[in-house]
């Protein structure tokens, strides 16, 4: 009895799936990746210059950024929540750490000056913006404030404390200088390994460690059972405030992260520097499959999704497309992908219910 | 107490089992005090047995030793210590586990992370798939279901999700087991293996905490009774010194006899014809294999069968709510076109759905907007609601049904279960629905409201209205319904009329299709 019932359905299973309605049902589940191949089709046939190595270089730079902070807003939303401050943060730890690089730590009492190692610099700024989240996380844990508005208080103070660094001027010029002992902060954004540059490293490094997060590790499998039904997950011992300023320090982390990397790259830090990337790292979330209701998602998701919003802006700037319009496509196809997913679940039930009548 | 010298007297016995008490608990929620200076032992090793009436207080208690709640007064001792428990964390720690009434799953996670839910089994920190992935299957064979362990759990029936909330408490090594009202969505073959568990949990000497509105089934299980009513201990008791009538006596001051009464009545024209009423499963076979049955005027038609016979999918399709079910329907003789829910309502079918937490109520609203929410057409003066009689018809129906609320404003979560199904019922009614769909509308209510929701069913077969009435309780439909219909893999497999139905007839006619001993084939292609 007891073996029948467990080996008998599982090979049934398989065998029954090796047809054409598995095609149409994967298809349908690829769809952000068709969506991505569809784009860089569209691109290279009507943009020669589209697929040369220098292109891809310079786009997979681009997507790099978004990636990142995208990665960290998955873990967020999958708990239900959203990050709003991530651009801010951005913006503010590159001020930061261009202030360090430039004017050390201003003692006056003292009448010293550090000037911190590059390394102190960067991981200094990585706690920063880790902790900022930490404290978005904290408010809404603590004094239960909705995510939507405590990040969105924290999208004005990063910011203005970005501007109040440096009176609204820009850092420019971050190359430190021998006799400080601050040098090569640039190679962040320049270096390369084995040909491909260190922000494309960052991406794919981080996306495996968040994919195994939330695959493997008991925490992730709780960040999506906090989005699913966070009153089961207290009554069944996860700890829902630690989950969740962890989950907000992440989305900081990241941040800073993609603050560094601009700076580097740019070798100079502005204060209004990530405006409005907390979009771009929405769309490309929503865009990967997650739910903006928590519970479902997944990283490899959220990765092509970063690939197609980065392709898409890209090639339309390459072929001459005005600003203008490629908000009017960006938006378009952002929608038009929800769309699809809500068109998928009807069709994935119609098919499983004409393969149905095809067997009987 | 080791002294040798002293002779262990009956009273020292019976202390040395208790292994947890819960000393003069009070509990004061904002306008209602839900206990009151009440003292409860758990003897280890025996079915500790609470019961009362809605509202009496029992998963208040409950959720205080499962440190969900703090008391507002009052001690809880652990082997004679006193401990402080401030969350479901600390109550784990000291091996207390819990079945809540309410499941409590996440519909977005597969069955098996479910069941190990905040207990992950890890291998060098990464979650340990395989290994779970086994614990799960062999609990899920110990309570002899056949329960995919990868399925999202958005996908089960309500029976067997609550197969998987008591999965996830027998995963615990634990030492006292709370279950509020565990059989709740079962039938009586789940809850036969259910009780084979407890007795094994018994033998190793768990202590079991358990609550039920199940009377015969208290008196089976358990080995200490206690009562409690309107927040306070009213009696104890060992089960075998005490019968079903003493039990409601205690519980609700009434005379037991006439509770289950059903009225002859006279039956009208056909209400109600469906034919070939047909709906594929997604895995192969059928949810519901061409069900035809015909609805009189004034008749209680009940509806038994096993957990997913098909039954509440076929209350769910005249309702409206499965669109892609093929089949004819007639009301009055006239074909019922019309396919959205609302519109089935309108022309007069209303369905008392079986799982009110996800499909009977929106838990953020209070008692009164649950209660109208299907009606508030009715209430209407011009383009605004008429808060006047919105009113009026909430506090009616709050009477007629006797849901015990200190205000209909109060959110609906503030309510206990039995109230808040009460809730339900009363949002079905006020629609005036001409047939009447009731998917185990009994569930997790006490006696005395069973016996008021009877009358109703009685009141408006009386005035014509047909019912619909599935329930698992084998005595409920017997007692209840003019005529019985058995369903088992999704084909009606059993008529019987009220004279000529018995426990044992249903109980065949239920298991026809299924193997002997609950197995069996995968679907009913030989029906
Ligand atoms: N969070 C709350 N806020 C206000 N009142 C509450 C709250 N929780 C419970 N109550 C009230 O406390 C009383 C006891 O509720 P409880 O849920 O313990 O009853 P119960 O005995 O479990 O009933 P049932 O058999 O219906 O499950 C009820 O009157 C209920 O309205
Ligand atoms: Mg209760």
């Amino acid at each position: 009895m007891d073996q029948e019932t467990k080996t008998n359905p599982a090979p049934m299973k398989k065998r029954r799936n090796i047809t054409k309605t598995d095609v149409q049902q994967f298809l349908l589940r690829g769809r952000a990746f068709i969506a991505l191949i569809l784009v860089f089709v569209v691109f290279t046939s009507l943009t020669p210059q589209f697929l040369t190595t220098g292109n891809i270089v310079i786009m997979s730079k681009h997507v790099a950024i978004n990636a990142l902070l995208a990665i960290g807003m998955t873990f967020v939303i999958l708990t239900g929540g959203i990050d709003l401050s991530v651009g801010s943060i951005v913006g503010m730890v590159a001020m930061i750490a261009g202030g360090l690089i430039n004017e050390g730590i201003n003692l006056p009492q003292l009448g010293i000056i550090i000037y911190p190692h590059t390394w102190m610099i960067v991981l200094l700024s990585l706690a920063l913006g880790t902790l900022m989240g930490a404290i978005s996380g904290f408010v809404i844990t603590r004094f239960n404030v909705a995510p939507f508005i405590a990040t969105l208080g924290m999208l004005y103070v990063a910011r203005g404390i970005a501007g109040l660094r440096n009176n609204g001027y820009t850092f420019p010029n971050l190359i430190g200088r021998p006799e400080y002992g601050n040098t090569g902060f640039e190679i962040l954004g320049a270096g390369n390994f084995l040909g491909v540059n260190y922000s494309i490293w960052l991406m794919g490094i981080l996306t495996l460690v968040a994919y195994i997060v939330t695959t493997r590790l008991p925490f992730g499998r709780h960040v999506y059972a906090i989005g699913g039904n966070e009153r089961a997950a207290e009554l069944s011992g996860v700890r829902i405030a630690r989950s969740k300023i962890i989950v907000y320090s992440i989305s900081g982390f990241c941040s800073a992260l993609v603050g560094l990397i601009i700076a580097s790259q740019l070798v100079a830090a502005h204060p209004a520097t990530g405006e409005s990337f907390e979009l771009n790292a929405i769309a490309a979330v929503v865009l990967g499959g997650t739910s903006l209701a928590g519970g479902r998602g997944s990283m490899g998701g959220t990765l092509i999704g970063a690939f197609v919003i980065g392709v898409l802006g890209d090639g339309l700037v390459m072929m001459g497309v005005s600003s203008f319009w490629q908000k009017v496509i960006k938006g378009a196809v952002i929608v038009l992908a929800v769309i699809i997913d809500q068109v998928q679940a009807r069709m994935q039930e119609r098919i499983a219910l004409q393969e149905q009548q095809e067997m009987k | 107490m080791p002294d040798p010298t002293s002779v262990p007297g009956l009273e020292t016995a019976a202390v040395e089992n208790i292994i947890l008490t819960a000393e003069n608990i009070t509990k004061i929620f904002p306008g209602t005090v839900a206990l009151e200076d009440v003292s409860f032992s758990v003897r280890q090793g025996k079915v500790n047995v609470l019961i009362g009436e809605n509202g009496a207080g029992k998963s208040t208690l409950m959720k205080i030793l499962a440190g969900v709640e703090r008391p507002t007064h009052g001690r809880i001792l652990l082997d004679g210590r006193e401990i402080q428990l401030h969350s479901p964390l600390d109550a784990n720690r000291f091996g207390i586990g819990i079945i809540y009434q309410e499941l409590n799953l996440c519909a977005n996670l597969s069955v098996v992370d479910n069941i190990f839910l905040a207990r992950e089994k890890t291998r060098s920190g990464l979650i340990a798939h395989k290994p779970q992935r086994e614990q799960a299957r062999e609990l899920i064979n110990r309570l002899e279901q056949k329960i995919d362990p990868d399925q999202l759990l958005g996908d089960l029936r309500l029976g067997e999700q609550q197969i998987v909330e008591i999965a996830k408490a027998l995963a615990q090594d634990v030492r006292i087991l709370i279950m509020d009202e565990p059989t709740s969505a079962l039938s009586a073959a789940e809850v036969e293996v259910l009780f084979r568990i407890i007795r094994e949990l018994k033998s190793r000497g768990v202590a079991i905490i358990y609550i039920s509105h199940k009377l015969e089934e208290l008196l089976q299980i358990g080995d200490y009774i206690t009562i409690l009513r309107d927040g306070r201990k009213v009696a104890e008791a060992e089960a075998k010194d005490i019968n079903v009538p003493w039990l409601i006596e205690k519980m609700v001051g009434r005379n037991p006899a006439n509770l289950f009464t059903r009225k002859e009545h006279q039956l009208g024209n056909v209400l109600l014809k469906v034919e070939n009423m047909t709906m594929p499963r997604a895995g192969g076979g059928y949810l519901l294999d061409h069900v035809s049955f015909e609805l009189r005027e004034g008749e209680i038609l009940g509806f038994y069968g096993l957990m997913g016979a098909g039954r509440s999918d076929l209350v769910d399709c005249l309702a409206g709510a499965r669109p892609q079910a093929t089949g004819r329907i007639q009301l009055n003789g006239q074909p019922v076109t019309v396919t959205t829910i609302s519109e089935r309502i309108e022309s007069g079918f209303v369905l008392v759905p079986e799982d009110r937490q996800r499909y009977g109520l929106v838990q953020t609203l209070s008692v009164m907007d649950n209660m109208l929410l299907a009606s508030l057409k009715k209430y209407l003066k011009g383009i605004f609601l008429a808060r006047k009689e919105e009113k009026a018809a909430t506090d009616q129906q709050i009477k007629e049904l006797s849901v015990r609320v200190a205000n209909p404003l109060q959110p609906i979560t503030a309510l206990s279960g039995g109230n808040q199904q009460k809730v339900v019922v009363g949002k079905g009614l006020l629609t005036h629905p001409k047939v009447l769909l009731l998917d185990e509308p009994t569930r997790g209510i006490d006696v005395g409201a069973k016996s008021e929701i009877f009358e109703i069913m009685n009141r408006l077969a009386a005035q014509k209205y047909g019912v619909i009435f599935v329930s698992s309780e084998l005595k409920e439909v017997l007692a209840m319904s003019d005529r019985i219909l058995v369903m088992s893999k999704g084909a009606i497999t059993g008529e019987f009329s009220h004279q000529e139905a018995t426990e044992e007839k249903l109980v065949a006619a239920s298991a026809v299709g299924h193997g002997p001993s609950n197995g069996g084939n995968h679907h009913g292609s030989g029906n």
